[in-house]
């Protein structure tokens, strides 16, 4: 994943306009379609909603930091996220996450400079059953420990930099 | 018994009987009963975000908070117990907990809120856990500070941003703890859209928003703001005979204490400045020497004599000055120098809504007042970016919007207004009769007219329908621009809301065919019978602060004070009897006509009081020819402007702040100014100069003050007869007409009978503007205002923080129009019409449409009027500021 361009923003925008109503209740299913489909919310594609939808663009802002669930930073191609709720926490995910973070080379709720991986921390995934859990690009991964992390994330690598090299050849 | 409407309560104890709609708060402070509060405001909404203000009420769960709980019948309340004591100590110990404890540093110290509620506590230590909110000072406002780390999080600024302003730049972001007020994407202010009116600064309980050099008065005059024509009331702070700062008049019936970014912190700097004249200075070997008053003043008598009575003499008067100049120099022009040769700026503003209108309905002014817009079902606004140069106004449409009224927007360029629009429709410049006779033809054709009101109001409704036929929504839509489904939607829209109200400013006025387009405006309110109620009408806003009353008062070369017609011999008899000398019967000239005629050796002597034509007039280079030619030019003003400069006469006046007199806004509502301070060196007011060279020209005119003026000036004038200086010191607020001293004043007009008896249809065909687009110069130039700045830049120009938002001229190019031409936003631009040529900063923004240029005709460097097109409107002699055709290309090698 890169930087978004001003033309995905506006391809993007065009969907809201078409599938959501112009008043202010569709503020937060707007940004959520953008996020979906962006991986997070630039600056211009808050701006185009706020004006589809005449909502100034500060109470955009102000709906949109409220919630957790969205980003203002572009997100990594790689979303791993850890669970730190209770059962998690006591199963070990601290040092999980630790270990991920070094791995990684960025903290939660960032993303490498190449944009290939996102950290993230959840208070509790409700996977409580399988502790610890991480998430991996949507999928769970029940009772993780940082070997079976490290294997997992070096697949992931590895299929990233296969996709790559297809996408060149 | 309670009144209807009314509820009996107790509070501590005291019988109270109030509105059934206040709260428990209001109910208290109308008591005189203290409950604290840090986020109440009486102009906003209830919040109830800092709870203080929680009370006991019988028979009622928990502490409800005063603010936002209604009164009751028979309500018993509390507001004083040792256990609300003790809830509201916590929660102010809470507050504090996270507040910086640096208050001999702070700004607001011994004025802070938070600070005084603390000591009402007795709070004398903190008792929690102390915490620090993260957060960077923002300096980037020209006027203000923001330090969110002292912010207590009560919302009135959001609210007043919200509800007062409306603009809405700042919100509640984060959550918890975290909660902060941000603007967009938690930038720098100054990168948000923030308009800078202070009313967030004013609101604010602590230092989080603080005024930069802030210096707290030692007393406060209030008066009305010297910009723009909504009349909002001032109060000038004063330290030291100095002013050092400016607050909203809560008890000013147009404004309620609300201002905008020029009244509040633009509208003082430039009265004490430096560069302000003290000695008249008169012009010897090319260059100005300082003289006494005796020498200045006998030296313009002896010049001006020879041209008594040879219509060789012309003078301008001024919008800025007050009703009682305006009376005086009219008054000076016809009885001592017997001349019709008198004019000031409305002609280059409104001159034809003057004519249009009062030909139309027989009265030149707004139809309604200002806070109808605010009950308007619709309001279609053209040719007026009323948020930037009628903010006040601004804010009473915004709050319409809140309420639910549909706006309709033509506009040829994107206004926040079109930007907000329910329905904008992009005209082509200069097509305003076309699109209006075409909305007309549409509502006629659908049946949607008024029949009751044009059979039983107007006349000449056959001719208007016979012409408006061939403006088939097709051919509109070709010559104007528009949509022909827009064209359906806002004929249908208007015609069918219950109160539609029409403003239009400049956008309408500034053309060939100025009178054509006000008088087009009329026919399509009669067509609907939108006119003579409340919340509807044909409102024209006035740019300057007293041009309404400088029309009223006759500063226009046909009409006497009044719009009594010079040429009519019974009225003329009336003021040859009270001034006790034979007038002229005919007209003069306008001040275009002036100009040129200077030109042509035909006018000689010219006295200029408070204009600048240098900068304002259309085709500068023509203008300074003519003014250059004249054998004598007087200039009397507060500054050496640019049309100063070439005087041979300068005489130093004082401002609104240093005078008396009475100001009219554009709802034709007569305000008083209280003098605040005494005028510079030996500047004088106006009336006082005026009076001085007419005794010296063989006219005495004495007057002890400006309350004596006006009791001359209402007798002759019909409009005034009721309004006096001590009818108004008295608190009467009166809007003219204003028949007699027991009239109330006239909030609406034409509501049983149009001025005129009949309002008149006028049949117009759509002509276009004088100067089009064509190979040579392939774009059209709009001219006009904005925010930061006004009109010739004379006192805005002289704020260090408005200069710094917006430092100097540009010019507004569409994204395409830029790409084609390879400009980049801060590039110089060369822009060039037929009669000369600029230079300014490309500001890139689809707010204009492709092939169209804006720019701003505030700055003397580069000065828009040197490209503007002197063709005037036949009937009003209007010039076409906002049409001309220009080219446009890159400077080459800079920036």
């Amino acid at each position: 994943m890169k930087e978004t361009s001003p033309s995905e923003i506006k391809s993007v925008l065009k969907r809201v306009e078409s599938s959501l109503p112009a008043k202010r209740a569709s503020l937060v299913p707007a940004l959520q379609m953008v996020q979906e489909k962006l991986g997070w919310l630039p600056k211009l594609a808050m701006l185009g909603i706020g004006k589809y939808l005449k909502v100034p663009e500060s109470e955009v802002w102000g709906t949109a930091s409220f919630y957790a669930q969205f980003r203002f930073k572009p997100v990594g191609e790689n979303i791993l996220t850890v669970c730190r709720g209770t059962a998690c926490h006591i199963c070990g995910s601290a040092a999980i996450l630790r270990d991920l973070e070094r791995e990684v080379g960025v903290k939660a709720g960032e993303t490498t400079p190449d944009l290939k991986f996102t950290i993230q921390q959840v208070a509790c995934f409700g996977s409580c059953a399988v502790a610890p859990v991480l998430v991996a690009n949507g999928k769970v991964y029940g009772r993780q420990t940082s070997p079976s992390m490290k294997k997992l994330l070096g697949r992931i690598k590895k299929s990233t930099s296969t996709k790559a090299k297809s996408k060149k050849s | 018994m309670t009144e209807p409407g009314k509820v009996r309560l107790s509070i501590d104890g005291k019988e109270i009987e109030t509105s059934a709609k206040a709260t428990v708060l209001d109910a208290a402070k109308q008591a005189g009963i203290h409950i604290p509060t840090l986020c109440a405001d009486d102009q906003l909404a209830p919040y109830a975000g800092c709870r203080l203000c929680i009370v006991e009420i019988e028979k009622m769960r928990g502490l409800p908070p005063s603010c936002a709980t209604n009164v009751a019948e028979g309500m018993v309340v509390r507001t004083n117990t040792p256990e609300l004591h003790r809830v509201r100590k916590m929660l102010m110990e809470m507050l504090l907990s996270d507040h910086p404890y640096d208050c001999l540093a702070c700004a607001k110290n011994l004025h802070c809120e938070l600070q005084k509620m603390a000591e009402e506590f007795g709070i004398r230590e903190r008792k929690l856990r102390h915490l620090t909110r993260e957060s960077v000072l923002d300096e980037s406002n020209a006027f203000y500070s923001r330090d969110m780390t002292k912010c207590v999080l009560c919302a009135k600024c959001v609210r007043a941003c919200k509800e007062i302003n409306g603009v809405t730049a700042i919100d509640l972001s984060g959550r918890g703890f975290n909660s902060i007020v941000q603007p967009f994407g938690d930038g720098p202010i100054s990168e948000s859209v923030c308009e800078s009116c202070g009313e967030c600064v004013e609101r604010c309980p602590t230092a989080a928003l603080s005024i930069k050099k802030q210096v707290w008065p030692d007393k406060e005059v209030s008066t009305i703001c010297p910009y723009c024509g909504t009349g909002c009331g001032i109060l000038l702070g004063i330290k030291d005979g100095k002013i050092v700062g400016v607050r909203g008049d809560k008890n000013n019936p147009v404004s309620r204490g609300q201002l905008c970014v020029k009244g509040r912190f633009g509208a003082f700097e430039f009265i004490g400045h430096p560069a302000r004249l003290k000695k008249p200075l008169l012009k010897k070997n090319g260059e100005f020497v300082e003289a006494s008053w005796p020498e200045a003043l006998d030296y313009m008598a002896e010049k001006l004599k020879p041209y008594i009575g040879a219509d060789r003499f012309a003078a301008l008067s001024s919008a800025k000055c007050t009703n009682e100049e305006n009376y005086l120099m009219q008054k000076f022009a016809r009885a001592v120098m017997k001349t019709n040769n008198i004019d000031h700026c409305a002609r280059l503003c409104h001159a034809s809504t003057v004519a249009g209108l009062a030909d139309s309905f027989g009265s030149g002014a707004m139809t309604n007042s200002i806070d109808e817009f605010r009950d308007a079902e619709l309001i279609l606004v053209t040719g007026s970016n009323t948020t930037e140069n009628h903010p006040i106004i601004g804010y009473r449409i915004r709050e319409a919007l809140r309420k639910g009224a549909k706006l309709i927007v033509f506009d040829p360029r994107e206004t926040w207004l079109a930007n907000q629009a329910w329905l904008w429709c992009r005209q082509k410049p200069g097509t305003d009769v076309a699109w209006i006779n075409g909305l007309i033809r549409i509502i006629l054709k659908e049946g949607l007219e008024n029949k009751k009101f044009i059979s039983e109001r107007t006349e000449g409704f056959e001719d208007l329908k016979k012409t408006v036929d061939k403006y088939t929504p097709e051919y509109v839509s070709k010559i104007s621009g528009v949509p022909e489904e827009q064209l359906f939607q806002a004929a249908r829209a208007y015609a069918t809301a219950g109160k539609s109200s029409i403003l239009y400013s400049m956008g309408i006025t500034q053309h060939s065919h100025g009178t054509d387009n006000v008088q087009s405006l009329a026919n399509l309110a009669m067509v609907c019978g939108q006119i003579g109620r409340a919340a509807t009408g044909v409102n024209p806003l006035r740019g300057q602060n007293n041009v309404q009353g400088a029309c009223d008062l006759g500063a226009l070369p046909d009409v006497f004070p009044g719009y009594q017609k010079v040429a009519d011999e019974a009225l003329r008899k009336k003021f040859e009897d009270a001034w006790g000398v034979p007038l002229s019967s005919h007209p003069g000239l306008t001040i275009v006509e002036m100009l040129n005629a200077a030109a042509d050796g035909k006018i000689k002597a010219l006295y200029i009081m408070g204009e600048n034509p240098l900068l304002s007039d259309p085709d500068l280079h023509h203008v300074e020819q003519g003014l250059k030619a004249l054998d004598f030019l007087v200039v009397q003003d507060i500054f050496l402007t640019e049309t100063a400069q070439l005087a041979d006469l300068v005489l130093p006046s004082a401002c609104f702040a240093e005078k008396e007199g009475t100001f009219t806004n554009t709802e034709r509502r007569v305000q008083l100014l209280n003098k605040a301070l005494d005028p510079p060196g030996e500047a004088k007011p106006d009336w006082e100069i005026i009076c001085e060279l007419a005794d010296r020209l063989g006219y005495p005119m004495s007057y002890p003050d400006p309350a004596e003026i006006m009791e001359e000036a209402r007798k002759l004038t019909p409009q005034y007869h009721g309004i006096s200086h001590s009818r108004l010191k008295g608190g009467c607020d009166l809007c003219w007409p204003c028949p007699n001293q027991d009239h109330p004043g006239a909030r609406i007009l034409h509501q049983d009978r149009f001025t005129r008896g009949k309002g008149k249809f006028t049949a117009i065909e759509h002509l276009g503007p004088a100067e089009l687009p064509d190979k040579q110069y392939p774009f059209t130039l709009i001219t006009g205002r904005i925010l930061y700045h006004f009109h010739t830049g004379t006192m805005t120009r002289k704020s260090a923080g408005l200069n710094q938002i917006v430092p100097g001229p540009y010019a507004e190019l569409n994204p395409v129009d830029a790409k084609k031409m390879k400009v980049k936003n801060g590039d110089q631009l060369r822009v060039a019409s037929r009669r000369g040529e600029i230079k300014v900063a490309a500001r890139v923004t689809e707010v204009v449409n492709i092939g169209e240029l804006f720019i701003p005709f505030h700055f003397y460097e580069g000065a828009a009027n040197v490209l503007t097109n002197p063709a005037l409107d036949p009937v009003a002699k209007i010039p076409e500021f906002k049409v001309c055709a220009v080219k446009v290309e890159k400077a080459a090698g800079e920036k």
